[in-house]
């Protein structure tokens, strides 16, 4: 017991490092996805035939082959296939690389969702703006876009929470996010070796983070509870 | 001379043909009706003449103006479009409020967004946005809605939403107003209080074209008349005479189904 007391302050210090790569890697996720997303959906929604299914393909693929296999695809290929390993060495390149491969992966993710949002207004929702003379866009973000938002929350919160856990796949390239941190301590980190507690330790952080989204789209859904679309 | 003009609509959906050359006028401060039995076209006339659907031939004018003429209809910039849009408005028989806005916003919203394309609307933007709104209050009140401007649509009555719609509509001062079946989405308890609305519009002479499957009630709003069948106007008429002394057998076939 004294020895995990003494262990405590170690672990601790090096799964607050990791879980910061952790969380740089989530935010930057959806800094780059929530819009990259947007864009994909509409083009899924062309009525440019073309740019419409060359985009559900390319949707389709990535949403139905393992993320883990993107990574090193995405991590590997410039390397192994152009002899140009563009995403240079070291931890910021496998982070770079992991940003990449999680942006498009997710991006494909929020566009379904979008898409499925946009296409379930009621087509009298444009009706009527056209008719009250509201420009394309006004009607979108005027009207559109708020009814979308309500509609999108619960699947978006899903995903954003799978987000959250599937942020330590990262680890298939070795970034040092957080379970690479707690793992390490199986194999003498800090002079600790064959601890296996510090494990189980990042699972507290996964469920405090997840725990503490989970109230904010709950928030967010009460917020927008005053309308029924 | 007549406020509104349609002439030789013609529009069809892939290989049918469900308007096939629709001409009638209307004079300014008349009510007409357009009656007809399911399929007859009748909301695609309305469609037709508020650019929800645009027909293949025929022209429409609204006070003089030409707002559509498929010759040229094309060459239209999206600008141009709404200015003759906006000419007319429409009362959707779903209402097709916007949920996020309450009452008093649903319907400024249109004319807030209007008044941005003022020259002086930067200079004079807080006593814009009042006039619109105190024009709303009108309104609204006309329609008996002063105690419910903060709520949202969720919370009325289908009456009171379509009350809300038609106040709405009337926001941007259309030269005339059309309605696709104003009471047909609402409880038959309901319905009368959309229909005295709508008479009340009428005693002070607003424009209106009603798409109604209330007989009674046409008759007694409308100045005119018209029966739609198969796509085409099978008869037309002052209302009492459509009503008591139909001419053609179709129209006399009709009001006997409704009568039965
Ligand atoms: N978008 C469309 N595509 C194909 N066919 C259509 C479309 N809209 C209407 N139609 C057809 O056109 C015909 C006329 O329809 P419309 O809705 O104008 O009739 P209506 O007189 O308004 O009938 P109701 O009294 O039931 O409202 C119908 O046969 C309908 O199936
Ligand atoms: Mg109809």
């Amino acid at each position: 017991m004294s020895q995990f007391f003494q262990q405590f302050p170690t672990v601790f210090a090096a799964l607050n490092v990791g879980f910061f790569q952790t969380l740089k890697l989530f935010f930057c996720t959806l800094l780059g996805a929530l819009p990259l997303g947007l864009i994909i959906s509409f083009g899924s929604m062309s009525k440019f035939k073309p740019l419409s299914a060359v985009t559900r393909v390319f949707v389709w693929i990535v949403r139905g082959t393992p993320l883990m296999i993107q990574l090193l695809i995405i991590f590997f290929f410039p390397g192994l296939v152009w002899g140009n390993p563009i995403w240079g060495g070291g931890e910021s390149g496998r982070f770079a690389a992991a940003t990449v491969a999680f942006i498009i992966n997710y991006a494909c993710y929020f566009s379904e969702i979008y898409r499925g949002g946009i296409q379930s207004i009621p087509v009298g929702q444009h009706e009527a703006s056209q008719v009250l003379g509201l420009t394309k866009s006004q009607t979108f973000f005027r009207v559109v876009l708020l009814q979308v938002i309500k509609r999108i929350v619960p699947p978006m919160s899903n995903e954003i929470i799978t987000l959250v856990k599937d942020t330590s796949l990262a680890r298939i390239i070795a970034l040092q996010e957080i379970i690479w941190a707690g793992q390490s301590f199986m194999k003498g980190s800090h002079g600790i070796a064959g601890q296996i507690w510090p494990l189980f330790f990042t699972g507290v952080y996964y469920l405090l983070f997840s725990g503490i989204l989970t109230l904010l789209f709950n928030k967010l859904e009460k917020k927008l509870s005053y309308f029924k679309v | 001379m007549a406020i509104l003009e349609v002439s030789n609509i013609h529009k069809s959906f892939g290989k049918t043909e469900v308007l096939k050359g629709i001409s009638f006028s209307l004079e300014k401060g008349n009510v007409l009706s357009i009656i007809g039995s399911s399929g007859s076209g009748k909301t695609t006339l309305l469609r037709c003449i508020n650019f929800l659907e645009t027909a293949d031939v025929g022209r429409i004018t609204v006070d003089g103006d030409v707002i559509f003429d498929s010759d040229t209809q094309a060459k239209l910039s999206a600008k141009e479009k709404r200015d003759k849009q906006l000419k007319i408005g429409l009362v959707f028989q779903q209402f097709n409020l916007f949920p996020q806005y309450n009452v008093l916003d649903n319907v400024t919203l249109a004319p807030r967004l209007r008044a941005k394309e003022l020259p002086d609307y930067k200079k004079n933007k807080k006593q814009i946005i009042a006039e619109i709104e105190e024009k709303a209050k009108a309104l609204l009140a006309k329609m008996g809605l002063s105690d419910k401007l903060e709520n949202y649509p969720c919370e009325l009555s289908g009456g009171q939403q379509q009350r809300v719609s038609i106040a709405r509509a009337m926001a941007l001062e259309p030269k005339i107003l059309f309605f696709d079946e104003p009471t047909s989405a609402l409880d038959p308890e309901l319905t009368g209080e959309i229909l005295k609305v709508i008479r009340e519009l009428a005693e002070e002479h607003m424009t209106m074209v009603i798409v109604t499957h209330e007989m009674s009630f046409a008759k007694d709003v409308s100045d005119h008349i018209v029966f739609m069948d198969q796509g085409v106007i099978a008869e037309e008429g002052r209302a009492d005479e459509v009503f008591d002394n139909p001419q053609s057998e179709r129209l006399k076939a009709f009001l006997n189904n409704i009568n039965t």
